[in-house]
């Protein structure tokens, strides 16, 4: 069931070592930062600006990017934002303890994680680690390849999602909350167990992580707020897939 | 009912009450003694007047029908005087006595005449004047008047007793029905003052009331924290002295507060700060402490055991700047509660085996699905796991967690979870500063894995669930620490929306 059980199956999408992009003013801690992640094998291009980690984002084509939220210039968010324009690259923000409402603009704006400073090498490497599986294909479940739910159509070896014969650029968070909700239609889930089966975070994480995520998935799938389709809340319990 | 009770005994002995109780004394009590001396005059008036006119009429009577009198009279010419005296005043009730030596004529058929009293006839036998004196008859007064007849013998002499003597007995009915009305008019003065009186009283208890209740409510305003409260002041009487130094002590209150606060939030700001500066360099430090970790085996052991320590304290480092900002938090009223309905036995299993305390710890949970509750699931995991790891330090094994509930109270629903373990539990004089920041109740271990906040970091996470914290050390058992919470949950209708096999 949990994706994150064979490793080296999540990785099969890219054959190289997966390339970080990290966005972080302070030299010391992107110097830290840079030499734990070198340290776990991974190829780390750093930024000290927001302006140039965008610089770098179209010349070194990162797998992930660590963005930390307080940046000079333009801020963390903002950085955010423009890159999910174009790009549905995963991105694991960094934030002060405390910041609530920095977690939660962080992740409506399209980021798909984020961490605390001061963060431990192992937690953010395990983080990258979990972000990147979610790219990778799904759990197979014995449907016909591309599955159709009125005008939304899923196509989970392809992972590809359409929406009235348009595909819409889903961000990993989004695609796998997608694919996992839409694996048993009609059956609630707990935001916990989305937690744990789409972010890989343990039993006591961060429900927003859900609740921004879902939002986002509505926006792109062209919900109304006061009349979702596909995705149902239900009060006190969790999400639900409709099919219908 | 106590409240009621105690403004019925209020209004009874109140300001106002007793304002209208001595004002209604003070009106009748001067109505009746001005009403008594008035009484007094004109009763003596009324009377003196009354009598000298009855004491003139019979004079004059006599001294008209003193020349008609022989020298020695007989008992029909003194039959015949009385008859003639008593004829003329008829009307008026006279009642007359003539006495001559043994002679007696009266004009009462009986003669009885026993208001006269001996003094008033030794009296009359020793002056040639009129005598009189006020008696009693079963309550009524009257007037008995004694006068003996005197010869004028010739202009310069003293007139000479004839050895006649007169008696006249008359009711004096008219002037005692004038003393009653003056009784009743003084009783209906003292009536009439009675309510100017009371009006007045009421007036001036609401001229002092007015400005004591202003009083009251600005005291209760103060102890409800509204420190601004100022009272308006009027005039200069005590009362007015009385609001104005209230407002002084008022304001003075209100600086001194305020600079405490303005010291307390300047603290608070400066945790708060020194923990957001070490931020920085310990993201950087926490960043590569995992590296040093893994080249650990790599390096000589003098060198592996300086980096190991290194990085072990940047780790506490981290976990107590960590801690100092979350308490900060908590004193700027900055943390929200995240609510989620979520299944507590659960939650508990769930906070014990992601840090591998399933086996260390004896658990004694509902069963899954029964105790569903809203609360902050992240927080509740931070309670829970401070308080067993607490009990996993400093108690002794086991150590077993209950969740129990929900119990009805008087106040609603509530959950319980308890920590206990079974070392030789808390110093009594421990027991109340457990819950306090850096308190260490075991001095011997003062360099512990914890950073001497957790409990008080679960106390306020405890707090702001709307629930309580208490500890307690248990007779047979080491320490037990209990949390209680508000069972808070979705209505039922949006419950049972939801089917039960959320869980897969």
């Amino acid at each position: 069931m949990h994706p994150h059980t064979d490793p080296p199956a999540a990785l099969a999408h890219t054959d190289r070592m997966p390339r970080v992009l990290l966005v972080e003013d302070d030299p010391a801690v992107r110097k830290g930062v840079e030499l734990a992640l070198r340290h776990q094998g991974h190829h780390v291009s750093a930024a000290a600006s927001g302006e140039e980690g965008l610089g770098l984002l179209a010349s070194c084509r990162p797998d992930v990017v660590v963005l930390d939220l307080m940046l000079p210039g333009i801020g963390g968010l903002d950085v955010c934002r423009r890159i999910r324009e174009h790009d549905q690259v995963p991105i694991i923000i960094v934030t002060a303890r405390g910041d609530d409402i920095d977690v939660v603009v962080g992740l409506e704006a399209g980021a798909d994680d984020y961490v605390v400073k001061p963060v431990r090498a192992r937690v953010l490497e395990a983080r990258i680690r979990a972000v990147l599986r979610r790219m990778g294909p799904g759990p197979t479940t014995g449907r016909p390849r591309a599955e159709a739910h009125g005008e939304l159509t899923i196509d989970r070896s392809g992972l590809v999602v359409t929406l009235r014969g348009e595909p819409i650029a889903l961000a990993p968070s989004e695609l796998r909350l997608l694919l996992t909700l839409s694996a048993s239609p009609g059956q609630v889930l707990s935001r916990q167990q989305l937690l744990e089966a789409v972010w890989e975070h343990g039993y006591h994480g961060d429900v927003r992580l859900v609740d921004a995520c879902v939002k986002r998935l509505r926006g792109k799938l062209g919900e109304l707020s006061g009349d979702p389709r596909y995705i149902e809340t239900v009060r006190g319990f969790g999400y639900r897939f409709r099919s219908a | 009912m106590r409240a009621a009770l105690a403004r019925a005994r209020l209004a009874l002995v109140g300001l106002r009450s007793r304002l209208v109780v001595a004002f209604a004394l003070v009106a009748v009590a001067s109505a009746l003694s001005t009403g008594a001396l008035a009484f007094r005059e004109a009763r003596t008036g009324v009377l003196q007047q009354s009598q000298d006119a009855v004491i003139k009429q019979f004079r004059d009577n006599v001294d008209a029908l003193a020349p008609g009198i022989p020298a020695d009279p007989s008992q029909e010419e003194l039959d015949g005087l009385v008859s003639q005296v008593a004829r003329t005043h008829q009307s008026q009730g006279w009642h007359v006595l003539a006495t001559y030596g043994g002679l007696r004529a009266s004009s009462l058929s009986q003669g009885a005449f026993d208001l006269l009293t001996p003094e008033l006839r030794r009296s009359v036998g020793t002056r040639p004047n009129a005598v009189f004196q006020r008696v009693s008859d079963h309550g009524y007064p009257m007037l008995v008047v004694g006068l003996p007849v005197a010869y004028r013998t010739s202009p310069g002499l003293p007139p000479a007793l004839s050895g006649v003597v007169l008696y006249l007995e008359v009711a004096q009915s008219t002037e005692q029905a004038y003393v009653k009305a003056i009784i009743t008019a003084i009783e209906h003065a003292a009536l009439w003052a009675l309510g100017p009186a009371v009006l007045l009283a009421l007036l001036a208890a609401r001229g002092v009331l007015r400005p004591v209740r202003a009083l009251r409510r600005a005291t209760r305003q103060m102890a409800e924290g509204h420190l601004d409260v100022r009272l308006a002041v009027r005039g200069s009487d005590e009362l007015a002295d009385l609001s104005r130094s209230f407002n002084d002590t008022a304001a003075e209150l209100e600086r001194s507060v305020t600079e405490l606060r303005r010291l307390e939030a300047q603290a608070r700001r400066f945790v708060a700060d020194v923990s957001h500066e070490l931020r920085t360099p310990l993201a950087a430090m926490s960043a590569v402490t995992d590296v040093l970790d893994e080249e650990l085996p790599s390096l000589d052991r003098e060198t592996a055991d300086a980096v190991g320590l290194v990085s072990e304290e940047t780790g506490r480092l981290i976990r107590l700047v960590d801690d100092l900002m979350e308490i900060s938090r908590f004193d700027a009223g900055a943390v929200r509660l995240h609510l989620d309905e979520i299944d507590l036995a659960e939650s508990v299993r769930r906070t014990l085996a992601s840090r591998g305390w399933q086996h260390r710890v004896e658990t004694r949970l509902p069963a899954p699905g029964t105790l569903r509750a809203q609360v902050d699931p992240r927080r509740l995991d931070v309670v829970v796991a401070n308080l067993v790891g607490n009990a996993l330090r400093h108690g002794a094994p086991p150590v077993t967690v209950r969740l129990g509930g929900p119990e009805g109270r008087p106040e609603g629903a509530w959950v319980v979870i308890e920590v206990a373990d079974s070392g030789p539990g808390i110093a009594a004089a421990a027991l109340p500063h457990i819950f306090e920041r850096f308190y260490k109740a075991d001095t011997t271990r003062t360099r512990s894995e914890s950073s001497g906040l957790g409990l008080a970091i679960t106390a306020e996470n405890v707090r702001l669930h709307g629930g309580r914290l208490r500890v307690e050390n248990r007779v047979g058992a080491g320490a037990v620490f209990t949390v209680e919470l508000p069972l808070r949950r979705h209505s039922p209708v949006a419950a049972a929306d939801g089917p039960a096999g959320g869980r897969s």
